[in-house]
């Protein structure tokens, strides 16, 4: 469903994606770990269409996201770093105004809206402001927003962050779920998240590729087992300098 | 078809947003004792003795100019500081939709604030007996006016994510647009420059088209000036805003 081919994109004389490719296939979890400023979200904007690559290409479903921008945004829903949302509207308001964007219209603009209500627990605050909401609704909110026309593609960037263990739980559990018959593909740099959900792991580092394989795969790589030590050997912290 | 449907659930996102918080009555509070000053008593309606609404029109150039950046400032920019705008434009939405949307969305705000200065229609109406078809003239005028300012908003607004900057430079771009055909200042430059050359300068001033107007003239080339100024304006958003993404 997600094809990513050769995706570079440079910010001035800096690469912050180079030569990126893989394919995410449906029924397919895909965790894109690395630390921060290795490019996940660079790389996520790219699928998403929010930015062009400097060169490489992106495929959703067949449709090319920069010579068919509007096929290819239809098929997936995105949760953008840091769940934006409008701050003036209620989160009823904002999710009714997503669907319509998503170009569900009456009966089945509704039913849309409950679903995606249920799923993500905002029955609560259904018709509070965004702004006063506490970060774990924030969050939720623009999560639902990415599941609302039920999409057979998810973009997620960094879903479970600012949730409490509980939401977080929840959130692994939803994914996991929707994986199944999905194709999705999210960015963390909680290792244990990877673990929990997801059917193979790419670690990315300073723009490259360093790791591509199940969760299993990688753990083998160390002798203890551990993610957290593959994670460690094959990429540098970012006080190291380079 | 869809386009559409695109637009219009834009039009009416931004237009509730003005209603749900404090900016849109305190801008048509604002507006409207503003209006009723300039006209009443800078312009004394009264002293004049004729029933038009001269002196109600000839400050909305100059009313604009502050109230309409205030009201297109936090199109684009309030879009990029809450991050919604990689949001709106990862939807299957073109950008020229959401620009439109924004754009369709303030000016009908900027109508139906110009709707509501109606009592003084009734007023000039009650008390003489106006040429209502040069009136009607200078609300077309008015709003074309608000229309090619509030795209320059847009525009400034595109650039960055600070309203209070967005606000000055349009402010300053606008004030051109009025400078540019005022009279003090042409006569000061015709004193100084070729007269031909005043007259070019002139014929991207505001104040140049918008007479014609208050005046009851509808000529087609007022009204393509205005369409030209919103027309490049919008246009430029659109640049701006593929150039950021492009990073």
């Amino acid at each position: 469903m997600i094809k990513v081919e050769n995706l570079v994109k440079a910010f001035g004389p800096k690469l912050a994606v180079n030569d990126v490719s893989f394919t995410v296939g449906r029924g397919e979890v895909l965790g894109f770990l690395g630390p921060n400023g290795a490019g996940k979200s660079t790389t996520m904007r790219m699928i998403t269409g929010f930015i062009p690559p400097t060169s490489g290409r992106v495929t959703i479903g067949g449709h090319d996201i920069v010579d068919e921008p509007l096929a290819a945004k239809r098929l997936f829903g995105y949760l953008p770093e840091n769940a934006p949302g409008y701050a003036d509207m209620s989160v009823h308001g904002f999710l009714n105004f997503c669907a319509e964007l998503r170009g569900l219209q009456g009966d089945a603009r509704k039913s849309a809206v409950h679903r995606a209500v249920e799923l993500c627990f905002l029955e609560n605050v259904l018709y509070q402001s965004i702004d006063t909401l506490s970060k774990g609704y924030k969050h939720r909110t623009c999560l639902a927003q990415s599941l609302i026309h039920d999409p057979e593609v998810l973009v997620m960037d960094e879903p479970t962050d600012g949730l409490d263990p509980n939401q977080k739980h929840e959130v692994r559990n939803l994914i996991k779920r929707m994986g199944e018959n999905k194709a999705i593909i999210f960015s963390t740099h909680i290792l244990e998240e990877v673990e929990a959900a997801c059917t193979r792991v790419i670690i990315i580092d300073r723009g490259r590729i360093v790791a591509n394989g199940t969760p299993q795969e990688l753990k083998a790589r160390s002798p203890e087992g551990r993610l957290e030590d593959v994670f460690r050997s094959i990429t540098l912290p970012d006080t190291v300098k380079h | 078809m869809g386009a559409w449907a695109n637009i219009k659930a834009i039009v009416k996102r931004e237009l509730g947003g003005y209603f749900t918080s404090p900016i849109a009555y305190v801008f048509l509070v604002i507006f409207l004792l503003l209006t009723g000053f300039f006209t009443f008593t800078v312009g004394s309606f009264f002293e004049r003795g004729e029933a038009s609404l001269v002196s109600f029109f000839t400050w909305h150039p100059w009313l604009y100019l502050f109230l309409v950046p205030a009201v297109g400032m936090r199109l684009w920019s309030e879009e990029r500081r809450l991050g919604t705008i990689e949001l709106l434009l990862t939807m299957p939405v073109t950008a020229w939709q959401v620009i439109v949307g924004k754009f369709l969305a303030s000016w009908l705000f900027l109508a139906l604030a110009l709707v509501l200065t109606f009592p003084v229609v009734f007023t000039v109406n009650w008390l003489g007996d106006p040429d209502n078809g040069v009136i009607f003239a200078g609300y077309v005028g008015s709003l074309l006016l608000a229309g090619a300012y509030l795209a320059v908003s847009c525009m400034t607004s595109a650039m960055t994510r600070n309203q209070v900057i967005s606000f000055i430079v349009s402010v300053l771009i606008c004030l051109f647009l009025i400078l540019a055909g005022y009279e003090p200042v042409t006569g000061l430059l015709s004193r100084v420059a070729n007269p031909r050359l005043v007259e070019v300068i002139a014929a991207f001033s505001v104040m140049t088209h918008f007479e014609g107007f208050q005046r009851g003239v509808l000529d087609l080339r007022d009204i393509v000036f205005f369409a030209s100024v919103m027309g490049f304006a919008l246009f430029t958003t659109g640049v701006i805003i593929r150039n950021q993404r492009a990073g």
